[in-house]
């Protein structure tokens, strides 16, 4: 444990090198959740009634989005563990006395996490001072707060343990691009970063509550927006864990077998 | 033209070596894309219409637009990857070879695999036009040819803004991806419903309204006729982005290595 721990620390501390890179990305990102506020207002105007969630709830959904896009964008899978594997420079990481999969988790989360801290605050602040139905909200109530807080790192986790297994798939298929950018897109649009869950026809939203997508930035965000409380977000919740646990399992048992029957390419 | 032509050429060789690899991000291209005619499709089983324009009338939209954004991807892209050029010291190599340097850095990476997006507008855009319920005449079809050419140019512009700016940081600016694929992203629906500021911006300031706004009220009857004229207009965009680029080659000290 010490020693992913000695990981996370590090790769924690790396990723906060990179402060121009975030600077530009905070920049590009408020412009993003302006325009997608601004579609959403259309939206309202044009028709109040239909909207699912209050106009309010969407601003502060579309800003924690955008605060914490680092955490939940599939797309941000690590190249360098995809060239690892590509190239044959796997077999140093293989010399080491530690556990693939456990050294990458803890690596991926830690990339994930310092991204994050950087971009986070400039955001939140910002839109928490913007006037009322466009900008951040704060909580319902201290518990949601919790709430929230716990579910967004159930959420990072279940993201993590998701692109775990596609670098673990590319495995077996040597060139990862494919099954990579079918991943992603599935991740984004399942998961509410197209558009909400709560937007989708009532049918296939049950439907998608359920799949392990809905477990990653939708509960946080929505129990935060006051859209996701009470009994549903206990069960969402639950369902977290749940997706948590059977994602990390199906990793390990593909590490496991990956392990097995693994060869090196090139040198 | 027939050096762009061999560029071309050899680009494709080189690739169809990799053929699984190319068909499958060539998948992906078209999943990402779809995506987003997807999430419109679920808004509008929500939603009956937006700012007055229909369903239909918004895919017409979103095709005309990704038509355009797609054909200037395909032409322009090579200045995607301008900041490594710059950095690596190759924008040396371009300068010395005796034909224009926009040219050459053009060539220097042809992306095949967008084909799957722009397989992805040619659906959108057929699809839109078949269930946009417009009556088409022949003025309409040259208002929508000329949408074509203007965006084109413009979306080509902003590429070549983007690669100009990297003479002055050397490093690419992700900012700039709001005006490029920002703008394919929101320019799904018409530019009027994001309010009246963010219109007169995209009127003056970088000419969006202009390839699709305006000239889209005229395919709905809704504008006035001079309107189909306006993408013409919206083509001296380019001029400025090619001072800049001028201006930025004239500035350039190699970065060496």
């Amino acid at each position: 444990m010490k020693k992913y721990l000695a990981f996370f620390r590090l790769r924690f501390s790396m990723g906060l090198q990179y402060r121009a890179a975030a600077f530009a990305g905070v920049v590009t990102q408020f412009a993003w959740a302006g325009m997608e506020i601004m579609m959403f207002r259309a939206f309202y105007r044009t028709d109040a009634a239909s909207f699912p969630m209050t106009f309010q709830a969407t601003c502060a959904y579309v800003w924690m989005q955008q605060a914490f896009l680092t955490l939940f964008m599939a797309w941000m899978m690590e190249n360098e563990i995809f060239d690892l594997i590509v190239n044959g420079n796997i077999s140093y990481e293989l010399c080491r006395p530690v556990n693939i999969y456990n050294m990458w988790f803890s690596r991926s989360l830690a990339n994930r996490l310092s991204k994050a801290v950087l971009r986070c605050l400039p955001i939140l602040l910002v839109a928490a001072f913007l006037p009322a139905p466009y900008g951040l909200m704060l909580p319902a109530s201290p518990l949601a707060f919790l709430l929230f807080l716990f579910t967004l790192f159930a959420g990072v986790g279940v993201t993590v343990a998701f692109c775990m297994l596609v670098y673990m798939l590319s495995f077996f298929t040597i060139s990862p691009a494919g099954i990579r950018i079918v991943a992603v897109s599935m991740v984004e649009f399942l998961s509410g970063a197209t558009i909400p869950l709560p937007f989708f026809p009532e049918k296939v939203r049950a439907f998608l509550e359920l799949l392990p997508f809905a477990s990653m930035q939708n509960v946080p965000l929505r129990i935060y927006s006051g859209d996701l409380s009470g009994a549903a977000a206990g069960r969402a919740l639950f369902l977290q864990l749940f997706w948590l646990f059977a994602l990390i399992g199906m990793g390990r048992l593909l590490d496991a077998f990956a392990m097995k029957k693994i060869t090196i390419q090139g040198g | 033209m027939r050096l762009y032509g061999k560029f071309f050429v050899m680009h494709l060789k080189s690739l169809l070596e990799y053929k699984t690899s190319f068909f499958l991000t060539c998948i992906g291209q078209f999943l990402v894309s779809f995506n987003v005619f997807l999430g419109m499709y679920f808004m509008f089983q929500r939603f009956s219409n937006v700012e007055g324009f229909t369903y239909n009338e918004v895919l017409l939209c979103f095709g005309i637009t990704l038509m355009e954004f797609s054909l200037a991807e395909s032409v322009a892209r090579g200045f995607d990857t301008f900041d490594n050029m710059i950095k690596q010291g190759e924008f040396d190599r371009v300068l010395v070879r005796p034909r224009h340097e926009i040219l050459l850095v053009l060539g220097s990476r042809i992306e095949f695999s967008r084909i799957g997006r722009i397989m992805q507008a040619v659906v959108m855009f057929i699809y839109g036009f078949a269930v946009s319920g417009v009556r088409w005449t022949p003025a309409k079809v040259m208002a929508v040819l000329f949408m074509l050419i203007g965006g084109t140019v413009v979306f080509s512009g902003l590429f070549l803004i983007y690669a100009s700016i990297c003479f002055f940081t050397i490093e690419g600016l992700e900012f700039m991806n709001v005006f490029t694929d920002g703008a394919r992203e929101y320019g799904k629906y018409p530019v009027s419903i994001y309010g009246k500021r963010i219109l007169q911006i995209c009127t003056f300031v970088i000419p969006y309204a202009l390839i699709q706004y305006y000239p889209f009220l005229f395919l709905l009857d809704r504008g006035k006729p001079w309107y189909c004229l306006l993408p013409l207009a919206a083509c001296l965009f380019i001029i400025p982005c090619f001072l800049l680029w001028k201006l930025g080659v004239r500035h350039y000290t190699s970065s060496g290595s």
